[in-house]
């Protein structure tokens, strides 16, 4: 069992991470933000569906806080999502990871509805209630984006054998 | 946490956290820095000779503007005296880069390179040089979160230069656009008024350009006009922005009271005001 080897590849996993955090940043033209998927999102549902034993809530909670101090929102309302995200890609990561890509890009995009409405949920409460046809538009884009990061990120895995 | 987040008593936290993250930050802003860079370097001498005449153009242009400047300030200095009203000092400026990174869509802000370590504060006038740029809503150690006047959450004072009609122009959700909301039908405004900060409420330097009316609609069913003004400063493409630092300490201002005995000096004259 795999279980019962030390961790390895801790340095690609924080590395995706980072990868992660950079293209959320990643300067954009103004009509492209509204097309950029979850990154962060996407990479944390990777790692708790393929490593549920190492990659787990507090991973996500951390990677929230990191995102909130990049994008300036208020501290803890990614991490409250992130949390949310891992919470239930755990809870089902047994079922998930036997489906074919297109059920498994339905089941991300049933996630991001909840790391979505949590976001606007909070920015309702604070006042930001202004474009909320266009918060649904990255929930769209990170379902149809994840079977390709899914394939790079097994791919790397594989090759650095992670586990 | 979010209350605690309210309560302001995670600040300490952020910051170490933006320290972390500052990295992050660095790598997004090092192929922008690089092509600043390559254009500083990469550039012929003809180009440079000729963007050389040009400076000096502009400069002579407004080195005579200046002059008159000059005679305009004592002119007024003494109309002011004669009213008996505070005079107007000028505050100083510092550059700060914009660090290339996208934020959050739905919220206009923006990453400045200088932070508490070169003194920004929370509540600075951030300028450009066409006008108000917006405000530091945070400062951490190496960067400064700048919200611009453009965001939903900000409204600044302002006057409409040609007739000294003030009002309060809010954000919305489009960038570089501002909406007027309490302007009656009956105001004297046209499109093309240039809107400039009043400095009531002592939060922003008055006598700045903030932003040019670009549309005006009487209905007569609704109480108030329809006016948006689009920001005379460069809120999507600058790379440089000018943080302001106020002449003196400005006076305490209690928030308890009304903010009306802040900024305006007494005795002078409202030609308009909005009944």
């Amino acid at each position: 069992m795999r279980d019962l080897t030390p961790p390895r590849g801790v340095s690609i996993i924080v590395a995706s991470f980072l990868a992660a955090l950079v293209l959320t940043i990643w300067p954009l033209p103004h009509w492209a933000e509204m097309f950029r998927p979850a990154w962060v999102v996407l990479v944390t549902l990777y790692w708790c569906l393929w490593l549920p034993q190492r990659i787990g809530v507090i991973t996500a909670f951390l990677a929230g806080l990191l995102l909130d101090t990049l994008t300036g929102t208020l501290l803890g309302e990614h991490a409250l999502a992130m949390v949310l995200v891992a919470w239930c890609a755990l809870w089902m990561h047994l079922q998930v990871r036997v489906y074919p890509w297109w059920q498994q890009a339905v089941v991300v995009l049933c996630i991001m509805l909840v790391y979505s409405f949590v976001l606007f949920w909070v920015d309702g409460i604070l006042g930001y209630t202004l474009g909320a046809g266009l918060r649904w538009t990255p929930t769209v884009v990170t379902a149809l984006v994840w079977p390709w990061v899914s394939l790079v990120l097994a791919r790397v895995q594989q090759r650095y054998h992670v586990s | 946490m979010i209350y605690d987040r309210q309560s302001g008593q995670l600040k300490q936290m952020h910051a170490a956290l933006s320290t972390i993250v500052w990295p992050v930050q660095a790598v997004v802003n090092a192929p922008h820095a690089m092509l600043l860079w390559a254009e500083d370097k990469l550039v012929t001498h003809t180009a440079l000779v000729s963007e050389n005449d040009t400076l000096k153009d502009n400069l002579r242009q407004t080195d005579a503007e200046l002059q008159q400047y000059a005679a305009l300030e004592q002119e007024n200095m003494r109309l002011r005296a004669l009213l008996q009203a505070a005079p107007h000092v000028q505050g100083r400026v510092s550059l700060a880069e914009l660090l290339a990174a996208d934020l959050d869509p739905f919220r206009h802000l923006v990453v400045i390179d200088q932070g508490g370590h070169d003194g920004v504060y929370e509540g600075q006038t951030v300028l450009d040089e066409n006008g108000i740029v917006g405000q530091v809503t945070r400062v951490d150690p190496l960067t400064a979160e700048v919200t611009l006047v453009s965001d939903p959450s900000q409204a600044i004072q302002v006057e409409v230069n040609r007739t000294g009609l003030r009002t309060l122009a809010v954000g919305g959700a489009e960038l570089e656009q501002l909406t007027l909301p309490y302007l009656t039908n009956a105001a004297d405004v046209k499109e093309g008024d240039l809107l400039v900060s009043s400095g009531l409420g002592g939060h922003y330097p008055p006598g700045y350009p903030v932003a040019v009316v670009t549309h005006f609609e009487r209905d007569p069913a609704e109480p108030f006009a329809r006016v948006t003004a689009r920001a005379s400063a460069d809120l999507s493409h600058g790379h440089t922005v000018l943080l302001y630092w106020p002449p003196a300490p400005l006076p305490e201002i209690t928030i308890s009271k009304k903010p009306t005995v802040a900024a305006p000096p007494p005795g002078k004259p409202v030609r308009r005001k909005k009944p």
